[in-house]
């Protein structure tokens, strides 16, 4: 590094005229601007917004991706607001996010304030929690249909020896869905303990302490103090963690396949049968714009609610 | 947040008595993983019977064996590494670029850009794929390892990160070396650059999480199974071999144990990333 410096020093001694040289260098920054930006505009455009334009052409057409697809209109559109598999896969993935964004939120919660003290092995712990975070759906989706193998799974073995007889588990119509809810969770949660802590070590020292002098309890200080430093990471979980559960799929794929009788198919997972498997590209895709849609309508939602609360705190 | 201030209780137990809290639920969290592990060390008798064995008294390699001889496994292996290599790359370089293009240099439309490009980050990726395919396949990049590094190769978060890390470096430094006669690109990679390192851990971070453990687009993209990476061949093993659980948690493990390891050891770094991941969101 130093080097480079007395190379620029003695560079600049000819220079008679620094403004001058200094306009044309500056002529020159747009175009340098345009080939920093282009390989990026070039792959985030072509691959994100033209995409998106196509689709929603695609999803007015009848199209099996091979032979040339005919216009539809908004056919393919009537006929999802029709389709029982289309309406169980709507229903399924609604069922899914309302008990995983609220459960993973307040376990989150919970967890964190558990795991934010100084303790021993404080580390350990907080390792343990976050580590499942990190495993791919895939893994936990093949690790889970082991442990909960209706044959030779460890699930049923610990449930045998509370004399509590075996459950088909992933194999039970009845009870897939939930326990997908429940994997989701495993490795869930660990997220939004991850943001809480953050949260909840940003919060000043002497706020709580403040909050303790002037005889507020736990409960007080919390409800008060705590809870309402941390509504922005309430409402970025929510939003995440209900884009999230909306557009689940890896780990249906890889557990269920939609199964048993169809009890777990949701919209992406229909989306995506339909697309590659029965290659029905154009109804596809007119199921993945009404998921688009849904996703846009909710965080649209959310954030006007949050600009509204912003708005009344600011008043106040 | 400091803990609060509690009064002085008689300390009953050599140490406190959260950890009756702490411990179990932390085990929750880690005895599937610690299954996965036994499990792949187990041989399918020791597996298959009821109850199974919790304990095994022998260690097997015949998972390993099994996932060695049937399947491509170390094949699958070298086609994750090369992807999540090129694509953590990809978005390193040219998210330094576009990032630090968007936050000092002044060009005409980059305003309107920078908001189109972030509005790319909303949508969902349901409604690109089908077009997605249809492009890689006219680029004949479907069924190669090509199909899964360009769509990613930059992510406009990548490019958003970099812009907010660039904006917060103070501007004396680069001016300094730029009066200096340094050329913009040589002033970028030896002064802005090696002060972006925590903006470059999160980029590598975040973008080597969400390419090592995809499934949705190389399910999509690739048929021939030389070309699978480690999740969709994982994926498609375990649907072939629903009873050999021993060979199936011994290539779960495998596919599992370079993002256990990163974590292990970059533990700070992972964590800070998706806390600001979330804050920045």
């Amino acid at each position: 590094m130093k080097t480079q410096f007395r190379v620029a020093v003695v560079n600049r001694e000819p220079v008679r005229d620094p403004a001058r040289s200094l306009r044309r260098r500056r002529y020159g920054e747009a175009s340098t601007a345009w080939s920093y930006v282009l390989p990026s505009v070039a792959i985030i455009l072509g691959l994100g917004i033209v995409p998106m334009v196509w689709s929603l052409v695609l999803s007015l057409q009848s199209s099996d991706l091979i032979t040339p697809a005919q216009w539809v209109g908004l056919k393919n559109y009537e006929t999802l607001s029709h389709d029982p598999n289309f309406r169980a896969a709507v229903g399924h993935t609604l069922i899914y996010t309302a008990l995983f964004v609220p459960l993973s939120i307040a376990g989150g919660l919970g967890l964190a304030l558990l795991l934010n003290r100084k303790v021993r092995l404080i580390g350990l712990y907080r390792t343990l929690v976050f580590v499942p975070f990190v495993v791919s759906a895939t893994a936990q989706g093949v690790l889970f249909s082991f442990i909960f193998d209706s044959h030779f799974g460890l699930a049923n073995a610990v449930l045998h020896w509370f004399d509590i007889p075996a459950q088909g588990f992933f194999a039970d119509k009845s009870q897939a869905l939930y326990l997908l809810v429940l994997i989701a969770l495993w490795s869930g949660v660990g997220f939004c303990v991850v943001v809480y802590l953050a949260g909840l070590q940003d919060i000043p020292a002497e706020l709580v302490e403040a909050a303790s002098i002037d005889g507020a309890g736990r409960g007080a200080t919390f409800r008060f103090v705590v809870w309402p430093a941390l509504r922005p990471m309430t409402v970025f979980l929510l939003i995440w963690e209900t884009l999230q559960s909306l557009q689940v799929f890896d780990m249906v794929f890889v557990t269920t396949r939609g199964g048993p009788l169809e009890s777990t198919t949701v919209v992406v997972f229909f989306v995506w049968q339909q697309a590659f498997e029965v290659f029905n590209a154009g109804y596809a895709a007119a199921g993945a714009y009404v998921l688009a849609f849904g996703l846009l309508v909710l965080s649209i939602g959310i954030r006007l609610i949050r600009r509204g609360d912003e708005r009344k705190v600011s008043r106040r | 947040m400091t803990t609060l201030p509690v009064h002085r209780r008689r300390r009953w137990l050599p140490f406190s008595p959260w950890h009756f809290v702490l411990a179990p639920v932390s085990l929750l969290f880690g005895l599937p993983l610690v299954w996965l592990v036994l499990s792949s060390f187990m041989s399918n008798a020791q597996i298959n019977r009821f109850p199974p064995t919790i304990i095994p008294h022998s260690l097997h390699l015949d998972g390993y064996r099994y996932v060695l001889d049937n399947a491509l496994f170390p094949r699958w292996f070298l086609n994750s590494a090369i992807v999540a290599v090129v694509v953590v790359i990809g978005n390193l370089v040219f998210g330094i670029l576009g990032g630090y293009a968007f936050a000092r240099l002044r060009f005409g439309g980059s305003r309107a850009l920078l908001a189109l490009m972030l509005g790319t980050l909303v949508i969902p990726f349901q409604i690109t794929m089908i077009p997605t395919f249809l492009i890689m396949k006219d680029l004949g990049l479907v069924d190669t390892l090509g199909a899964l590094m360009v769509p990613s190769l930059v992510t406009p978060l990548a490019v958003f990160l970099f812009r907010q890390f660039f904006l917060s470096l103070p501007r004396e430094v680069e001016e300094a070396a730029w009066m200096d006669g340094c050329s913009r690109l040589r002033t970028l990679w030896h002064v802005v650059v090696p002060m972006a390192r925590p903006a470059l851990g999160t980029v590598a971070v975040l973008t080597f999480l969400a390419t090592w453990n995809d499934l949705t687009w190389p399910l999509i993209a690739i048929n021939n199974d030389h070309n699978y990476t480690l999740q969709l061949g994982l994926a498609t093993f375990q649907g072939q071999h629903r009873t050999e659980w021993s060979a199936v948690m011994a290539g779960n493990l495998i596919a599992v144990l370079p993002v256990l390891i990163a974590f292990l050891a970059a533990q700070r770094t992972f964590i800070r990333s998706l806390a600001s991941s979330a804050v920045k969101g």
